[in-house]
């Protein structure tokens, strides 16, 4: 089930040599664990850091640029004072649930991770059942925002992660229906096999306008479902304070920006999976060296990060009625009929193919 | 019908929200209205409106506009301005008139609100562009806005 880069295979064989089965299969799942976590803990951090300098950017500002060149350690420093921070809490809050909450957000956060394939043989985890995976695990989150923001025992909290569990639980759908009419062409749910079938031709091609319409409500859910603007309503700063992590501090309330984060990556990295071809790149240009692979998938990603981060910094913030208006009475019926064409097209043989 | 033409209306307003900003994303490293203050202060130009301090300017014969109303002191909200005044041989008709001995502006007291300058008579008073006013000890944030041996500028009072 593990697959590696050909550099870690050398590890992989002298550990299988040097120690029973078990043992060598355990510490291999340990050692992909804390490199996957070093990664990107650091590409969490750099994350912030960019969406810092696009929003900067987008309101006529330079962003920061001190610490470091451009300003590239400023996020480290930010995390290195947080870490140095007081954890401090209410007096009243639930305080098992309260310390368990920011782990269940970022924990689900890093274990989506897991199955998304970064190129070729860079994949932790490819089970057969990946697209639901991604989002049964991406919807475990949710308990985390909904804890945090019951047991830190506060109205503003409690409001931000009711509106929360609201917004996610609608959005999931349009995640699910939209992801799901793309796997009408791809006949599978396993990553894996999903890149190989875009081999002739991104999905976004093959399935011409369904495809697009589905990719447009993937993201507008997608941004709907990492709470941020313009559905950012259970942080909404001008409202509530800070919503659900109102009274977190410290490196906790740090779980909760970076997992913010490393989910906008990974609804980022499924769009790319999914519909641009994940590590393919175009025209097949680079097929020969599949390490260029990642720079493609990455690449890819960024673009969808952008797009991501564009909303953010133009669109005002929804009230709930609007946001549960836009989700069930457009969103829903539309992803309902979408599927309904796409099924037609890949019965009849519309698709593109290459 | 309306429903689709909503969803159309809907896209096409959120396209053009993202165009504008995204032509200011495009423009922003040539246009940032960032100052980056100690690096560049040098050549940093406040803004015309802006309000650093209350200044009194004078020409190059060292005369200024002030009469000595008194005006701006009354209607300073905190008391910041005082006059000290005099009365003085008026050199061409040789009359007694009233003339300012100092024009005293406590900085530290003043909320830039401008009302002194709203209702001086002669525009005797206007905004300095100033802002780096931070010392160890505010007596010396008390100043004196007439320079030594000024005079009044002639032809004010007509
Ligand atoms: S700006 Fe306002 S507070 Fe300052 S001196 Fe003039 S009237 Fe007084
Ligand atoms: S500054 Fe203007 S208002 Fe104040 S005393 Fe002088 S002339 Fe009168």
């Amino acid at each position: 089930m593990i697959r590696a880069l050909s550099i870690t295979r050398s590890i992989h064989d002298w550990l299988y040599s040097s120690m029973s089965e078990n043992m060598a299969y355990f510490i291999e799942m340990v050692l992909i664990a804390i490199v996957y976590l070093a990664i990107f803990a650091v590409a969490g951090l750099f994350l912030v850091l960019i969406e810092r300098r696009v929003a900067a950017w987008f309101q006529l500002r330079i962003g920061p640029n001190r610490v470091g060149f451009q300003g590239l350690l400023q996020t480290m420093a930010d995390a290195l004072k947080l870490l140095s921070k007081e954890l401090t809490g209410t007096e009243k809050a639930d305080k098992f649930l309260y310390n368990l909450a920011p782990y269940f957000v970022i924990i689900t956060a890093l274990m989506a991770l897991a199955v998304i394939p970064f190129t070729q043989d860079f994949q932790a985890f490819d089970i057969n059942i990946g697209i639901l995976f991604l989002i049964a695990i991406s919807s475990i989150g949710v308990i985390g925002i909904l804890l945090g923001g019951w047991s830190s025992n506060n109205k503003f909290a409690l409001i931000g992660a009711m509106r929360s569990g609201v917004q996610t639980i609608s959005y999931e759908l349009s995640i699910g229906l939209s992801l799901l009419t793309m796997i009408l062409i791809t006949g599978s749910l396993q990553l894996s096999e999903i890149v190989e079938v875009q081999k002739s031709g991104w999905l976004i091609v093959q399935g011409h306008i369904p495809a697009i319409i589905a990719f447009m409500i993937y993201m507008i859910a997608g941004t709907a479902e990492t709470n941020r603007a313009p559905f950012d309503m259970a942080e909404a700063e001008s409202e509530l304070g800070a919503g659900f992590h109102t009274e977190y501090s410290g490196m906790k309330f740090a779980y909760f920006f970076l997992a913010e984060f490393i989910n906008m990556f990974i609804i980022a990295a499924i769009a790319t999976t999914v519909f641009f071809g994940a590590w393919l790149s175009p025209f097949g240009i680079t097929e020969s060296i599949p390490i260029l692979g990642v720079f493609w998938f990455l690449a890819k990603a960024m673009v969808l990060v952008f797009l991501m981060m564009w909303f953010r910094w133009t669109f005002p913030r929804l009230r709930v009625d609007q946001l549960l208006t836009l989700e069930w009475k457009y969103l829903l019926p539309l992803n309902l009929m979408n599927i309904v064409i796409m099924a037609l097209i890949v019965w009849l043989n519309l698709t593109i193919q290459f | 019908m309306s429903y689709f033409s909503d969803i159309y209306k809907g896209i096409k307003t959120l396209l053009t929200g993202m165009s504008v900003t995204g032509k200011y994303f495009l423009t922003s490293r040539k246009g940032a209205i960032t100052q980056q203050y100690p690096d560049n202060r040098a050549t940093l130009k406040m803004f015309d409106r802006f309000r650093g301090e209350v200044i009194m300017p004078h020409d190059e014969e060292n005369r200024h506009r002030c009469t000595g109303c008194q005006k701006c002191e009354i209607a300073c909200p905190n008391g910041t301005i005082e006059i000290i005044w005099d009365r003085g041989i008026d050199e061409e008709t040789g009359k007694k008139k009233k003339k300012i001995d100092k024009f005293v502006y406590h900085l530290s007291m003043c909320t830039m609100c401008g009302l002194c300058i709203d209702v001086c008579p002669t525009d005797a008073i206007e905004w300095g562009q100033n802002f780096e006013n931070s010392v160890y000890d505010r007596t010396a944030l008390t100043r004196v806005l007439n320079k030594p041996g000024s005079k009044l500028m002639p032809g004010v009072e007509d």
